[in-house]
């Protein structure tokens, strides 16, 4: 795995308020081209919330989020300009929903799902657009049949995959994932993760995933952050957090998983 | 034999002039009047001024006449009439504080400063159909006038009553009379859109429209739970401040119906709880309407309030993109216009793809032929 | 001309000139200058009520009122002909209105009024063509909230359009948009160039006449100054083509013309005859026949026996 010294991603002081109430506070990290860091907590710790304001989708009320573009350097993401963040969100970036539904467009076929990007940044050869949906497909294992079928005619495990197809068709850098194992079965899981971790790997992606899942975080990040009250508490490589933990109640949420 | 169609014009006039007779109906009945009309389908009268946007009883009489009793198409009429108009003044904020009032009544409060005052109402009337009515009857009893006049200064159960103790919202009261008003039939409306366009819109907004959506405000389809804390109906006058006198001169007197309501609290722990608001003004009397309108003005508040949007009565662009009556029927109605040029096109593209289709077919079955020729056994 | 019914427009002189009043023609004017100057922008405008319904082509009207003067020559079509219900009923409202003279002859006119076509006729640099608009935004059905097809234009993000014509490719083998068929104007903005049939969307590229396009309803206006280049948006691989047909005109014999069909019988016999009423009579005077033309000498076979009787 390459990795460069040089962090792609950079969360300074990081705070969201509702009102009074916390939504986030003071979180900093930085993130390296190619490296998993797992932000785990319970409901309402606040990962999905920090999640939110690190991928643009809501500006924080303190702190910044820099991330070094490919053209530009580093930027202050909530500095740029409208039309330059949703450009980085449509190619150098890419979110997967919990609810494949909110991520994918349900009127329109497999393979449209898939080139919407491609087509968003000008191309116009619909023989190009197939092929990589086609190779797309593939890739995450959907039989190439489907390609001309609606997401709503496949199953909750297939959805995810082509939401994640259609996130990655445009070589993204920084994947932010919202519990995306979230509602499938067991089984379903297992493959989809099994899935993750190989596209993870040969990608060379950057990923920020939110998980409740004790178990979906071991298996992808390299790094973990552990979320309570808005606040992270404790933060250190994934094996070192989960046999070692240091804060109360990172050991009770250790201890609640093994006694399961 | 084909001969392209001519003589649309003679058609239409044709038509036209049927559409008069039918307005006209029986000659043997006598003509309606429009002054009967003003004077005795006097609600008709009022939602044609308060949907045409233009308080003119006699004009309204008369659309209503013209549109043989379709309402819509009298606001329609209302509406095509009153964009000609030039403006030459605008009037100063009425003041239903100071309403010569009909009728009052508060949901909030039993009795209460200035009391209940039932006024003409269809509320408690048992809808049995009265045909002395229908056969000429007597003259309708005259009703009694009471003993005392009601309160000069009426008042008001949100702003003198209710905010007294501070339990309610306060309403941004602007101190300066003149300051603009956004006016949607001026300008073009952009959204966001502020609560005076908001107001505009549902004041003008078709009645069934509001009412539906108001009534899916108490459906769980908003949650912005509403009581009347106030309804007025009575008159009230308009003035206008001409630039080179200085001073206000009243130019008449308009009927107003008035909904004010309270809503559900807003505060926290550490945050005083207040009840929040919803307003409603119609022209005349029409109390439907403008308790409809409150709750939606309330729905519509959801973004200032900080409440999640889930129904569409909180949906400001939804509210206001299809609630103007005039518009809707246009659109709908257009459909009825010739779209054989673009049925053409469809047509044409049909019958292509469907020989397409039987062209693939027809390949497919004559290969499957030729393989079972070829291979005579294999399919044993 | 016939003789019409009390016409309040008539009985009234308390009307303006076109209708409009002057502020209101200034302020479409306003707007007009500005979607010349932004070619493909929908600019918004405060529309006003007119006395004939929304969808019938009350943004047309203002446009025309707003542009007409006393020595304007106005034609009226719907669906290619002059003498549609509604074309006839615009036509005598401005006549009525604004006394100006009208005509059938697209070449005799300086402002044609259409709703769904573009003359066959090429028009001139000193001609106006005001278009008749139900739904401007061309990504509505893609993205229903003004809010978000506002911005999707501001920053050009039009990638959902393609993923429209991309799904027609995938399901019918090619672009199934026969009308309202969307446009890139100068590389900028993606329009709809109003219901037309796609027939209709290479004229208006480089054209010499202004094209002004208005929705009532929706209050918006938007424009091409004369020579604006609109593309029709397509594939590579699977360029933009307009519609074609087997036959001729029965009347007039045109084959580069729009044809609509006519239904002769419950036989399943039809005919084709030329949308554009004014081209195919004036072909006829030029002396061009089609096979269904009642003048055709007897012998002269055509495929439907019947149409002759």
């Amino acid at each position: 795995m390459t990795r460069s010294h040089e962090p792609l991603l950079r969360v300074s002081d990081l705070t969201m308020m509702y009102g009074d109430r916390v939504g986030c506070r003071n979180v900093s990290f930085e993130l390296r081209p190619g490296e998993v860091l797992g932000i785990v907590g319970e409901s309402g710790s606040g990962k999905s919330t920090l999640l939110r304001s690190i991928s643009a989708q809501q500006e924080p009320t303190k702190g910044t989020v820099e991330y070094h573009t490919r053209i530009d350097g580093i930027r202050d993401i909530y500095q740029m300009s409208e039309a330059q963040r949703r450009l980085l969100m449509r190619t150098d970036w890419a979110f997967v929903h919990q609810n494949a539904r909110d991520g994918l467009r349900m009127n329109v076929s497999a393979g449209a799902n898939i080139g919407e990007r491609l087509m968003a940044v000008g191309d116009r050869h619909y023989g190009n657009i197939r092929n990589a949906a086609e190779n797309w497909l593939d890739k995450v294992e959907i039989a190439t049949e489907r390609l001309d079928d609606l997401p709503s005619t496949f199953s909750g495990g297939m959805q995810q995959r082509l939401q994640i197809a259609r996130n990655l068709v445009t070589s993204p850098r920084l994947v932010f994932m919202d519990e995306p194992t979230g509602g499938l079965d067991v089984s379903v899981q297992a493959r989809l993760l099994d899935l993750l971790r190989g596209l993870v790997h040969d990608l060379n992606l950057a990923v920020i995933i939110v998980t409740h899942d004790l178990a979906v975080a071991r298996l992808l990040s390299h790094r973990l952050m552990v979320m309570q009250r808005g606040e992270v508490i404790e933060s250190g490589l994934t094996d070192q957090v989960l046999d070692d933990p240091q804060h109360a109640y990172t050991q009770l949420l250790v201890s609640s998983i093994l006694q399961n | 034999m084909y001969v392209a169609v001519k003589g649309g014009e003679r058609a239409i006039n044709n038509a036209h002039r049927l559409l008069a007779e039918k307005r006209r109906g029986d000659r043997d009945v006598a003509e309606i009047e429009t002054s009967q009309i003003e004077q005795q389908l006097s609600l008709s009268v009022t939602r044609v001024m308060a949907e045409g946007s233009l308080y003119d009883r006699d004009l309204a009489a008369l659309a209503i006449k013209q549109g043989r009793g379709d309402l819509i198409e009298a606001i329609f009429l209302m509406r095509a009439y009153r964009t000609t108009l030039p403006r030459f003044a605008f009037s100063k904020p009425v003041k239903t504080a100071e309403m010569d009032i009909a009728r009052r009544i508060s949901a909030t409060f039993k009795d209460l400063p200035g009391g209940q005052i039932l006024g003409p109402t269809f509320d408690y009337t048992h809808r049995l159909l009265d045909f002395t009515l229908m056969a000429n009857g007597e003259e309708p009893a005259t009703a009694h006038t009471a003993d005392h006049p009601v309160d000069e200064t009426m008042p008001r159960v949100l702003d003198d009553l209710l905010n007294y103790e501070g339990l309610i919202q306060d309403e941004p009261n602007p101190t300066n009379d003149d300051a603009p008003v956004a006016d949607l039939t001026r300008e073009a409306v952009k959204f966001p859109a502020d609560r005076d366009l908001r107001l505009q819109n549902l004041a003008r907004g078709d009645e069934g429209f509001v009412l539906a959506l108001g009534y899916s405000t108490q459906r769980g389809y908003a949650n912005s739970h509403a009581f009347v804390g106030e309804i007025r109906y009575g008159s009230v006058a308009v003035e206008i401040e001409p630039e080179e006198l200085g001073f206000a001169i009243d130019i008449g007197d308009i009927e107003l119906t008035e909904c004010e309501t309270v809503n559900k609290f807003k505060g926290s722990k550490t945050k005083l709880p207040q009840f929040t608001r919803g307003y409603g003004l119609v022209f005349g009397q029409n109390e439907r309407k403008a308790i409809s309108m409150a709750l939606v003005d309330r729905a519509m508040r959801a973004r200032e309030m900080g409440e999640q949007v889930m129904g569409p009565a909180q949906d400001e662009e939804f509210v206001m993109e299809h609630s103007d009556n005039v518009q809707a029927t246009g659109f709908v109605e257009h459909i009825k216009l010739p779209h054989y040029v673009d049925f053409q096109g469809e047509l044409e593209l049909v019958r292509r793809m469907r020989a397409e289709v039987l062209e693939r077919l027809a390949k497919a079955d004559a290969a499957d032929a030729e393989n079972a020729r070829s291979q005579p056994e294999a399919a044993e | 001309m016939e003789q019409t019914v009390n016409n309040p427009l008539e009985a009234s002189s308390a009307y303006n000139f076109a209708y409009l009043d002057e502020q209101t023609k200034r302020m479409i004017r306003r707007a007009l200058l500005k979607a010349v100057a932004i070619p493909g922008y929908q600019v918004p405008f405060a529309g006003r009520e007119m006395p004939m319904p929304y969808g019938w082509g009350t943004g047309g009207v203002q446009v025309t009122a707003a542009v007409i003067g006393p020595d304007d020559t106005l034609k009226v079509i719907d669906q290619g002909a002059d003498d549609t219900t509604n074309a006839v009923s615009i036509r005598q409202f401005f006549a009525k209105t604004a006394n100006v003279a009208t005509t059938e002859k697209t070449a005799e006119a300086s402002i044609i009024q259409t709703r769904h076509r573009i003359p066959e006729k090429e028009l001139r640099e000193d001609q106006i063509l005001v278009y008749q608009v139900p739904i401007p935004e061309p990504l509505r059905f893609l993205e229903p909230r003004e809010t978000e097809t506002r911005k999707m234009h501001a920053l050009e993000e039009y990638g959902l359009m393609h993923v429209k014509l991309y799904e027609d490719i995938s399901r019918h083998g090619h672009i199934a948009t026969t009308y309202a068929y969307p446009v890139m104007v100068d590389d900028r903005y993606v329009m709809d160039p109003s219901p037309t049939p796609k027939f209709d969307n290479p004229k208006m590229d480089m054209m010499a006449a202004l094209q002004l396009f208005g929705a009532g309803r929706e209050k918006r206006i938007y424009a091409l100054p004369p020579y604006t280049k609109v593309k029709s948006l397509d594939f590579e691989d699977h360029p933009f083509e307009v519609q074609s047909w087997k036959d001729e005109c029965g009347m007039c014999g045109a084959t580069d013309s729009y044809l609509d069909e006519v239904i002769l019988d419950d036989k399943g016999n039809r005919m084709f005859v030329c949308s554009d009423t004014d081209y195919c009579s004036e072909r006829q005077d030029a002396g061009h026949r089609g096979p269904q033309h009642h003048d055709q000498p007897l012998g002269t076979s055509h495929s439907n026996g019947k149409a002759a009787e």
